[in-house]
């Protein structure tokens, strides 16, 4: 897992709610064996149209970049499909803000080295506010002060990360290392079970 | 004693280790997989260079991507047939049980689980699927995990969890004729919201859910998800072990007494605390349909669409569904009836279907299908002759998997066709790239594949 410490970045906005992991990334692209090349297919039916040429409407094909998506609340609900979380890390995206994940997205993004940052409505609301008028702010995302602002504004909210979680983000060290280092207490509470 | 829950009871008891702020180590003692969501993770493994840690804990079958139609034949789309082959062939090094198409267990993960007695009370399940959930029905914990974890619980048969929130979902009262544990999930979602449990694991009780059939149950916790919960639960009963007794691997002889002892203190204590509670009477649950693009957005079928509030979320979605606010969705022509999927293509469901269209014929434009959960269903629907009832009224009955439930396979609903379908989710082409989809009970689901529009079933049964 890459490490991460801190982000300074444009924003891609993506001002709806409930955002599922099927529109993320569709059903029929899971037949892929590795975790590589999800990207070419994030937001895939928002993104093309059915002949295969990009929709101008969607705001993946607007000329914007930006290494921080913000999405509306309850980002990630639907499937658990991890490939939701490889195909955003896979498309550049590094960190997602939203003012509310769901949870099995959380616990994929962090296992892969995504950080989604939630943050409360008011300062998502602000932050759409920003990008739409100033489609080059930057936001500042730091793991270390758990602080997410907005440049050139005293707009700044902490946000919460489990330290565990926060550890292993900034360590690039990931759950089965730690888990596989517990073995021999796993083997013990399978005795005791007995 | 502090007062417990059932699910602190489960959850405590698996608690291997505890990391100071932050998850903890949870045992995991039953593990199903299947084609989709573990390729990357034996990758892993082999990565790492280390086998599965307990083989024999882990179950596989292959049931997301395959065909339901000619299972004998080699599957023709490439990309599913390396994805299921190399199921084959991790299973085969690493050791791990596989019912494989043409095996007689094969079937959904979800489904297969319950009819073999491998789930069982008091366990820890979990499974790189979100609707794991359902295993709950029997009173044990079963979440879905992502890749990472199933890539753990192969490593080190654990999983690193944050414990969640509690919640209980009490339903008192006799159902209406014609409303099934479907409707009432379909009900208690559309009141609580698609996020409306997130963070919580929900036990469902109250004499409507103890009155319900293991099949019934095991409808309720499989959609617990779609609000957002972790997963859902219901404690066991004489139900629970009658559904349990006798099959293939639940405990024998004095083993099974053992356990039987030991499952009938599975419940939550009489003054234990949730963190939320949520209160609702089954007389006023309808049968229910979903008009919109997530599973909240469900109706009573003789309701109205709630009018547009300004809600951009609310207005694209019933753009997708070429749907108008306030209008009533009773009537509506559809094109597609799907019933199957492991919310809906038990035995009973398929029973319940059989008697509704015995002796009646489907309307010519829709186009049926059904798909049964696993190859024990498909067995004993052939054996009580459920087979030739549907084909004689037009349905057609295919082999077990997910099919339309995801469209991964060629089960696919074609762009801006209406489906009523029996499976847990309507998001945007979910059915297939354009697909509308709206949920249903399978009641409801036959009903309309009979009139060929959406039917109130009660006018049916009556
Ligand atoms: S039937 Fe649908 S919901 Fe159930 S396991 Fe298969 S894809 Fe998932």
């Amino acid at each position: 897992m890459d490490k991460f410490t801190t982000l300074k970045s444009t924003c891609i906005p993506l001002p709806l709610q409930d955002v599922d992991t099927d529109q993320i990334i569709p059903a029929r692209f899971l037949k892929a064996t590795t975790r590589d090349g999800f990207g070419d297919n994030l937001f895939r039916d928002w993104r093309y149209n059915e002949d295969g040429s990009p929709n101008e409407d969607f705001i993946l094909n607007k000329g914007l970049s930006g290494e921080i998506l913000v999405a509306g609340r309850n980002f990630g609900c639907g499937s658990s499909r991890e490939h939701a979380a490889w195909a955003i890390y896979d498309f550049g995206i590094k960190v997602v803000v939203s003012s509310f994940f769901a949870d099995i997205f959380k616990n994929n993004a962090l296992n892969n080295g995504l950080l989604p940052v939630q943050v409360s409505d008011s300062f998502l609301k602000s932050l759409f506010e920003a990008i739409e008028k100033d489609a080059s702010t930057e936001v500042i995302v730091s793991l270390e002060d758990e602080t997410i602002s907005i440049e050139g504004t005293d707009l700044k909210e902490s946000f919460d990360i489990n330290a565990y979680k926060k550890y292993c983000m900034i360590q690039g060290y990931d759950d089965i290392d730690f888990l596989i280092s517990k073995r021999e207490e796993i083997e013990e509470f399978e005795t005791k079970q007995k | 004693m502090q007062p417990k829950t059932l699910f602190d009871k489960i959850w405590d008891n698996h608690v291997v280790h505890e990391i100071e702020n932050g998850p903890q180590v949870v045992y995991i003692d039953r593990h199903f997989i299947h084609e989709v969501t573990s390729p990357q993770a034996f990758a892993g493994l082999k990565k790492r260079g280390i086998g599965v840690f307990r083989p024999k804990q882990t179950i596989a079958t292959a049931d997301h991507n395959v065909p339901t139609q000619d299972q004998h034949l080699p599957i023709k789309d490439a990309l599913s047939k390396h994805q299921v082959d190399t199921l084959i062939n991790n299973c085969d090094e690493f050791g791990v049980e596989l019912y494989g198409l043409g095996h007689p267990y094969q079937g959904i993960v979800h489904v297969i689980g319950p009819e073999l007695g491998i789930t069982q009370p008091g366990m820890t399940i979990v499974c790189g699927d979100s609707h794991t959930s359902t295993h709950g029905a029997f009173g044990n914990i079963a979440f879905g995990i992502g890749t990472s974890e199933v890539e753990q619980v192969l490593a080190t048969q654990c999983v690193l969890q944050k414990k969640p929130k509690t919640m209980k979902i009490q339903v008192d009262g006799e159902l209406k004729n014609g409303v099934l544990s479907k409707d009432i999930i379909l009900y208690v979602i559309s009141k609580i919201s698609t996020s409306g449990g997130t963070g919580h694991f929900v036990e469902f009780c109250g004499t409507a859910i103890e009155n319900l059939s293991m099949e019934g149950r095991m409808t309720i916790c499989n959609m617990s998800i779609e609000m957002g919960a972790r997963g859902g639960m219901i404690a066991p009963d004489n139900t629970t072990f009658d559904y349990i007794k006798g099959r293939e691997f639940a405990p024998k002889g004095a083993e099974w007494e053992a356990k039987l002892a030991e499952w009938k203190a599975l419940k939550t204590d009489p003054d234990a605390n949730f963190d939320t509670e949520h209160y609702f009477k089954a007389e006023d649950i309808e049968p229910m349909i979903t008009y919109g693009t997530n599973p909240g957005m469900g109706i009573g079928v003789t309701g109205n669409i709630p009018a547009l509030n300004g809600d951009i979320s609310i207005k694209k979605s019933l753009e997708y569904m070429a749907l108008e606010g306030g209008s009533q969705l009773l009537g509506k022509k559809i094109d597609y009836v799907f019933i199957g999927s492991c919310t809906n293509s038990r035995i009973e469901d398929l029973r319940l279907v059989a008697e509704l269209v015995k002796g009646k014929k489907k309307a010519d434009h829709v186009n049926a299908m059904i798909v049964p959960g696993s190859k024990q269903v498909e067995k004993q629907a052939i054996e009580e002759g459920i087979d030739k009832v549907l084909l004689a009224a037009g349905f057609e009955l295919r082999q077990p998997g997910c099919s339309a439930c995801l469209g991964m396979n060629e089960d696919k609903v074609p762009k801006g066709k209406y489906c009523i379908s029996t499976s847990n989710r309507n998001f945007e082409g979910r059915q297939g790239p354009g697909a509308r989809t709206m949920l249903a009970s399978p009641l409801t689901a036959a009903a309309a594949a009979l009139t060929g529009h959406i039917t109130d079933v009660r006018e049916l049964l009556n």
